[in-house]
């Protein structure tokens, strides 16, 4: 919960609103997918992520 | 209230953590030292563990936690990038996406689970700030200056990839800004890759490189003009476009699209380990010298917003001391000074003392000299320590009760052509080893380079060797007046001490070049006579500059070759353990730590089970 809180803050903060739609899709759909697999440490070359 | 902060930086590269107490620097160290993975990007357990137990605390004694960079401005650039070049880069958002939604998102809540894992009490709270106020908090901060401008320069934090600011006293004020993609980091990256080198950790091998190019060819000319006009649109002002048809960075899953600069090139991309020919030391240069033009704008245009008379850097481009070398030559300032640990890992110091001098609104007070005690902010280890290490291998090794005894004989080994590590004291934080886990050798050997290179660090043979000099003696051997004790400048041999190049030197292969003798310091003299310098002050590493008076003693040369304690691909050795296997695995000849001396010949076999070459991956 408080991270929802502090992601909102960001939006209201940065006005950034049309985030919003995309960063709950991702949670909602994105973790169902993703919940399993994966670390913090981004596989990339250059760890731009 | 307690007014201890722990600064981290974590989960890119080069995690690290410090620890502040007053604003003063207790300690400081890369996680790398410790898991013994080099550039380790995970959170920095190990280095956290170190750093309270230094300062004798746990979490319970800290007023903050903070954390080098914003993670959700970070998210921003992220999405609207991907938003901006859709549909392509679908399958790096896919890869991207995982680690976001799993964890980045809510990095507050995964510190706080990793730092419970420690098992040093409950986390106090955890601040965000910027990673570009976190590198310039860490150039500004410990500087000796009570105001400056301010520049950090490096791949990409949150949006910013280069910035201008101003210190004045506890604060830093932001003047300008250059935004992702465009970024001098990863454009200096992009030919890290394409030049066959690992992006991230070849940068500096590239710089190492760009002397052997020749500035009088039509071929480097051609490509220094295709740079500056087709890859870039340079400004007057520093700021700079790049032109993203010729980058993949952004959206991709590689620097760049080989087809397109093989096509502007007009030479194939280089294969890793394979062999360096002309046209890659030509185009290292070309890139080498449009990163000096960059920076010097951008250092000019620094002086203009910020009307100041000395100049401070930070951020991954700032460990190119070839282009910090010709920025001082310049005399745009009367003064420069570089954070050491100028990557990642000095967002940890950065991230801290944001929070103490910005957060927490305490005083800055400047001494005249910089806060960073030399560097020498990691685990030291004291003659038990060595003793339990001697029994463990059963190693034969003589104890001096006098130092300077000990300094006099190693001197004495060094003269006739040994090659010695180093271990003293406290080991240093940021990327150079700076005369407490160092090899040393004798700069006047012919020989010592390639022997260096070859049979000790077992790296590729034309990577040049550093000096670490003593810092009143630097004027006698180099063309440079200021002290550089983290060995963040390079500047050139004096012309007397160089020997003349004999007819078609620049028409000679890599090798042909590199073996010739340029001076009386040939071990540090690179093919331009240049040298990166390390000066070293009395009161500031003692033990270290007694040595190099002893040599001098000897040999009337206060200099000595002072390279990494470790092999390629190693993070530089820690502990005493560490320091006798690299000793061993190695032909050094004799190794130095603390008081105790162990010579090569008297030790026992040394036999490994596994390949300890395949322990490290190649850097």
């Amino acid at each position: 919960m408080e991270s929802i809180k502090e992601i909102w803050g960001y939006l209201r903060e940065r006005k950034k609103y049309w985030l919003l739609p995309i960063i709950l899709t991702m949670l909602l759909f994105g973790g169902l997918i993703f919940l399993t697999s994966g670390s913090a440490i981004a596989p990339f070359i250059y760890t731009l992520f | 209230m307690a007014t201890n902060i722990l600064g981290i930086s974590a989960y890119y590269h080069d995690s690290a953590a410090v620890l502040l107490a007053d604003g003063e620097i207790i300690a400081a160290a890369q996680e790398e030292r410790f898991t013994r993975k080099k550039h380790d990007p995970s959170f920095p357990s190990n280095a956290v563990r170190y750093v309270l137990d230094e300062g004798g605390m746990e979490m319970d004694d800290l007023c903050a936690i903070s954390f080098y960079d914003k993670p959700y401005l970070k998210f921003e650039r992220l999405l609207e990038t991907y938003h901006e070049f859709a549909p392509k880069g679908l399958k790096s958002f896919l890869s991207a996406m995982p680690v976001w939604i799993k964890e980045k998102l809510f990095m507050r809540k995964l510190l706080n689970v990793e730092l419970e894992k420690i098992g040093m009490g409950k986390p106090p709270r955890i601040l965000f700030p910027e990673h570009h106020l976190s590198h310039a908090a860490s150039a500004f901060f410990p500087s000796p200056f009570d105001e400056a401008a301010i520049v950090t320069i490096d791949g990409v934090g949150e949006w910013a990839t280069t910035t201008i600011g101003h210190g004045q006293a506890n604060l830093i004020t932001i003047l300008r800004q250059l935004d992702f993609p465009h970024s001098l980091g990863l454009l200096y990256s992009a030919f890290t890759y394409y030049c066959g080198f690992k992006v991230n950790s070849g940068e500096y091998k590239l710089m190492g490189l760009a002397p052997y190019g020749n500035p009088n060819t039509e071929r480097f000319k051609k490509w220094k003009e295709i740079i500056t006009n087709e890859l870039t649109d340079l400004r007057e002002d520093g700021s700079f476009l790049l032109n993203m048809d010729f980058f993949n960075y952004a959206t991709g899953l590689t620097m760049c699209p080989e087809d397109k600069w093989e096509k502007l090139f007009g030479i194939p991309m280089r294969k890793p380990e394979s062999e360096l020919s002309q046209p890659y030391m030509d185009i290292a240069l070309a890139i080498q010298q449009v990163t000096e033009e960059v920076v010097l704008r951008i250092a000019e245009t620094a002086k203009q917003l910020a009307q100041s008379r000395y100049l401070v850097l930070a951020g991954g481009v700032a460990l190119n001391c070839v282009s910090n070398g010709k920025l001082l030559e310049k005399g745009l300032f009367e003064d420069i000074w570089i954070q050491p640990a100028s990557g990642d890992a000095g967002g940890a110091l950065g991230a801290a003392y944001t929070a103490w001098h910005i957060w927490r609104n305490k005083e800055r007070t400047v001494s005249g000299m910089d806060s960073m005690k030399g560097a020498y902010l990691g685990p030291g280890f004291g003659a038990d320590d060595i003793r339990k290490v001697a029994r463990k291998y059963d190693a034969p090794q003589k104890e001096y009760q006098d130092f300077d005894q000990l300094c006099t004989d190693t001197a004495r080994l060094l003269e006739q052509g040994n090659v010695i590590g180093w271990f003293q004291g406290r080991m240093e934080y940021g990327p150079r080893a700076l005369g407490n886990r160092s090899i040393l050798g004798d700069p006047r050997n012919p020989e010592m380079q390639r022997k260096l290179n070859l049979k000790i660090k077992y790296r590729e043979g034309f990577r040049p060797f550093a000096p670490s000099v003593m810092e009143e003696d630097i004027a006698e051997y180099f063309k440079l007046n200021n002290s550089t004790p983290y060995m963040l400048f390079v500047a050139p041999v004096r012309e007397e001490r160089r020997n003349p190049l004999p007819d078609g030197y620049d028409q000679g292969g890599l090798y042909e070049r590199l073996y010739f003798q340029r001076s009386d310091i040939p071990a540090i003299t690179h093919v331009d006579y240049s040298a990166r310098i390390q000066s070293v002050n009395k009161s500031t590493n003692e033990k270290y500059w007694k040595l190099i008076n002893a040599f001098k003693t000897r040999t009337g040369y206060g200099v000595l070759v002072n390279t990494s304690f470790n092999v390629r691909g190693e993070p530089i050795v820690c502990t005493p353990s560490e320091a006798y296997t690299c000793f061993m695995r190695t032909e050094m000849d004799y190794l130095v730590m603390g008081r105790f001396c162990f010579e090569k010949s008297r030790q026992p076999e040394w036999n490994e089970k596994s390949r300890w070459q395949e322990e490290y991956d190649l850097d």
